[in-house]
């Protein structure tokens, strides 16, 4: 698995961490907040947005050092971002590359947008939602969500 | 055998057709009076539904099964913070299936993922209410086949779950659906895409008596005051949206109105008379179609 870092590292190479390329232009800040990183968190980040793209014109790339993404973390991403890859960096190298897919049921991912939803209340579930071509459907209360993915992912 | 009662959605059409038929066959007097003889049906209703509720029980006492409830203590267990989990897997232990009523959607769902009995969706919030869809098409069903007829929907269409389930089950059949609501209270996009993906013809109307005139069903919802910013406003539109004798002049002779009850203004009270007039019908109904879901569950 193991391949030289290459173009990838090229803006500032990690030793260890996450590179999570090929991300739609203009949401790499989504993808950080997905992550739970804010202003308070005290991970060493490099964001670059809108970097020129063979693939797709634009892209955003994060960098995140000292910490590997675990697959629930990828499958959030690929709500907003479906063309990114995880690269798993371990000194210096990339070890590990995988892509992302939507899963096709998301558990504890993102709210429902309807209040009136028994997966909003203090019950011991987790949200629970199919993912298809209308948008995300809720499975408790049969709700829809097509816009604001990113406002709703808990 | 089914084990929960959740969704019409999750009900092929030859499970439907074959519970419609175990409800006629009950309704002719064909049935064990002592099938659920040694059975008990815990009965939780999280917010009033007397008509459901009371159903429920005839349906129980018929097959001679026995009913227990939380008396007024499902208020006070909802007050302490009980969770609606809790709940059932508590009275999981009691009752041999739970019939639920709750304002939260979904919450049958729930329900039957920590249930270790079968458990029968009697309405969660806005949510499903599968037994009175099934009472619906039973009603239809009585007065015509349910193929190549046209079937209406009047009324709030966005809130009125009912209506939405009504149609969802009509998917599985040769029907063509007409809607007419007021401005605000459509059928939400999302359900009429679905609806159509299922391959259903929908009809859009906005004139009440060219909608009236090509029906073989005519389903009435209420129009909810507090959807309306004042009582004036709501009247202008209850009015224009009511079912009358001098409307259904102009329908098929054969068309029937049904309604889910409680009505207030929108049938005329005149109409009960007229042959058309099907919903206290409808209402009787809800005994042996419960009748029918409770062996289907239980036995
Ligand atoms: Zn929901």
């Amino acid at each position: 698995m193991k391949e030289e870092p290459g173009v990838l590292l090229q803006i500032s190479p990690i030793r260890n961490g996450t590179v999570i390329d090929h991300i739609t232009a203009g949401e790499a800040l989504n993808v950080l907040k997905i992550l739970g990183i804010t202003g308070t968190t005290d991970e060493c980040l490099s964001i670059a947005t809108n970097v020129a793209s063979e693939k797709s014109g634009k892209k955003d790339i994060v960098k995140i050092e000292e910490r590997e993404l675990c697959a629930e973390e990828v499958d959030r991403i690929a709500l907003i971002a479906p063309h990114a890859t995880i690269n798993i960096i371990r000194d210096y190298l990339v070890c590990e590359k995988m892509g992302v897919e939507i899963p096709q049921v998301l558990l504890g991912v993102v709210r429902c947008p309807n209040p009136g939803c028994i997966s909003n209340t203090n019950e011991p579930i987790k949200s629970r939602f199919e993912v298809t071509k209308r948008g995300l459907h809720c499975l408790y209360c049969d709700w829809y969500l097509k816009d604001d993915i990113p406002g709703h992912i808990i | 055998m089914r084990q929960h009662i959740i969704s019409i959605k999750e009900f092929e059409k030859a499970e439907i057709d074959a519970l419609l038929d175990r409800a006629a066959a009950i309704d002719e007097g064909n049935y064990d009076h002592k099938a659920l003889e040694d059975r008990i049906l815990g009965v939780l209703f999280f917010e009033p539904s007397t008509r459901t509720r009371m159903s429920f029980e005839a349906a129980m006492a018929r097959l001679g099964g026995a009913c227990i409830d939380m008396g007024g203590v499902e208020a006070s267990s909802v007050v302490k913070g009980e969770t609606l989990a809790d709940t059932i897997r508590v009275v999981s232990g009691y009752a041999d299936a739970i019939v639920l009523r709750h304002p939260k959607e979904g919450a049958a769902q729930l329900a039957s993922e920590f249930a270790s009995v079968p458990v029968l969706n009697a309405g969660d919030g806005a949510g499903q209410h599968p037994s009175q869809t099934l009472i619906d098409l039973y009603t239809i069903r009585q007065a015509m086949p349910l193929e190549g007829i046209d079937v209406g929907l009047l009324g709030d269409l966005r809130y009125g779950r009912t209506a939405h389930s009504l149609a969802y089950a009509l998917t599985q059949y040769d029907v063509t659906i007409h809607t007419l609501a007021p401005e605000g209270l459509e059928m939400p996009p999302n359900v009429v895409e679905e609806l159509r993906e299922r391959g259903v013809e929908i009809v859009v109307h906005d004139e009440i008596k060219e909608f009236t005139r090509g029906l073989d069903v005519m389903y009435v919802t209420r129009i909810q005051r507090e959807r309306f910013p004042d009582s004036a406003s709501y009247y202008a539109v209850a009015s224009s949206y009511r079912v009358t004798p001098e409307l259904l002049a102009g329908a098929r002779e054969q068309m029937i109105v049904l309604h889910p009850l409680p009505r207030v203004d929108e049938i005329d009270p005149r109409v009960d008379a007229l042959p058309h007039a099907k919903y206290f019908q409808q209402a009787r109904n809800g005994v042996p179609i419960r009748m029918a879901l409770l062996l289907e569950v239980m036995r």
